[in-house]
């Protein structure tokens, strides 16, 4: 195979990843490393430095359009991106020095707790009690548009969404994700912010995040070109394109197949890593 | 351009944020594109080897690196200079944000910012340029 068809083959599979991971909401990212790795027996460092890019690709896409539609809450973004920043520096840092096969093995966890968590409906938050007096003097609270006109809503547990998203940005950094689970789950769950001001503002800070880990990745030498090209293009055409028919297709089916692909290729990860394979 | 009579609403900053990311992105992937089709029509016929990790050359490791291969329009340059575009996206919409929080006056969330800022400049250029 020659670097002609290899790209072809990457570009295809990187689109369809996109595609998919736009269409169920569960990220192309947490498939691509992998994608790469067990099936073009890719090294894992290249194929995390490739996934890291797409992440930026598809989140700064898909922000721009979202920002407009006003759920995206700036505030609670930025002030969450220092979590995530100092927590995605650190993470990428111990990627250097942390055994390929570790790395394998905790993204094999991460790859089963989101198939987890995509298959339990998140239990809906009411905005109940008093808003956090943290997020209330970080002017954190505010209105998303709904059918029925703008509607106000409360952060609560401003501290313990903090940690979580720091814990987001590690993983973000070791592992080339967008970990827009993690991050949805705190935002969601933890700081009771409305599930469409989560996602929108997890979908916003995941670009920042990458790109604080991106710099150290570049440095290392994780960044090739070759390979990240034909993955960025695909993810974002993909991704694009999954955004568009979303409004249209019945996605339940396809987000239970997909989560079974994720249980696998999870497995997989994990078993290559305790074997020395990755 | 700061130094607008009236200040920027709230509505107008979230236009102009998107309008500067999906601007990065495109800007972005079209510099790719060129980089891709002028690696692919040179390199297109040699075999691929990334099973076996030996870290980029040093000068696609570097921002100076990388802007002096796409300028002598070697393609693998090229798309590294696409990809540090794309990189510097979500750093460019940060340091938006630092005026757009200075000319609403907001202290607190300029210094938010600016710490979010520093750690994003610490990452892409720290000791590395």
């Amino acid at each position: 195979m020659n670097i002609l068809e290899f790209s072809l083959l990457i570009w295809l599979g990187s689109t369809a990843t996109g595609f998919v991971g736009a269409l169920t909401g569960l990220g192309g990212g947490v498939v691509l490393v992998p994608f790469l790795t067990l099936v073009f027996d890719v090294d894992i460092r290249y194929a995390i430095g490739a996934s890291l890019i797409s992440v930026i690709a598809t989140s700064s896409g898909a922000a721009a359009a979202y920002v407009k539609e006003g759920f995206t809450n700036m505030r609670i973004g930025m002030f969450l991106e220092i979590a995530t920043t100092l927590g995605a520096l650190l993470g990428a840092s111990l990627a250097a020095w942390m055994p390929t096969s570790v790395i394998a093995i905790i993204f094999g966890v991460v790859l089963l707790y989101s198939a987890y968590l995509s298959s339990r409906p998140l239990p809906e938050q009411l905005d109940g009690g008093p808003p956090d007096p943290l997020a209330t003097r970080l002017r954190m609270n505010g209105h998303c548009p709904t059918t029925l006109g703008p509607q106000s809503y409360r952060v609560h547990r401003v501290p313990l969404g903090f940690s979580l998203m720091a814990l987001a940005g590690v993983l973000s950094g070791l592992l080339g994700i967008g970990s827009g689970a993690v991050k949805v789950l705190a935002m969601d769950q933890v700081m009771r912010i409305p599930f469409k001001v989560s996602t929108t503002t997890s979908n916003f800070m995941i670009g920042v995040t990458a790109a604080a880990s991106a710099g150290v990745y570049l440095n290392r030498g994780y960044i090739d070109p070759g390979l990240s090209m034909p993955v960025m293009l695909g993810v974002l055409v993909g991704s694009l394109l999954g955004a568009r028919v979303l409004v249209r297709a019945r996605t339940r089916l396809l987000r239970t197949t997909f989560a079974l692909v994720i249980v696998a290729l999870g497995f997989q990860m994990i078993y290559n890593g305790l074997t020395g394979r990755l | 351009m700061w130094r607008r009579k009236r200040p920027w609403t709230e509505q107008q900053v979230e236009e102009i944020v998107g309008n500067l990311l999906r601007g990065g992105v495109i800007l972005a992937a079209v510099v790719v594109v060129v980089g891709g089709i002028l690696y692919l029509a040179r390199h297109g016929g040699a075999t691929p080897h990334y099973g076996v990790f030996h870290g980029e050359p040093a000068d696609l490791r570097s921002v100076s690196g990388i802007v002096t291969d796409a300028w002598s329009w070697q393609s693998r340059g090229i798309i590294q200079l696409g990809l540090l575009l794309l990189v510097a996206t979500p750093v460019a919409r940060v340091t938006f944000s630092v005026f757009a929080f200075v000319q609403e006056r907001d202290l607190t969330y300029v210094i938010v910012t600016l710490i979010v800022l520093a750690v994003l400049l610490y990452s892409l250029i720290g000791g590395y340029w």
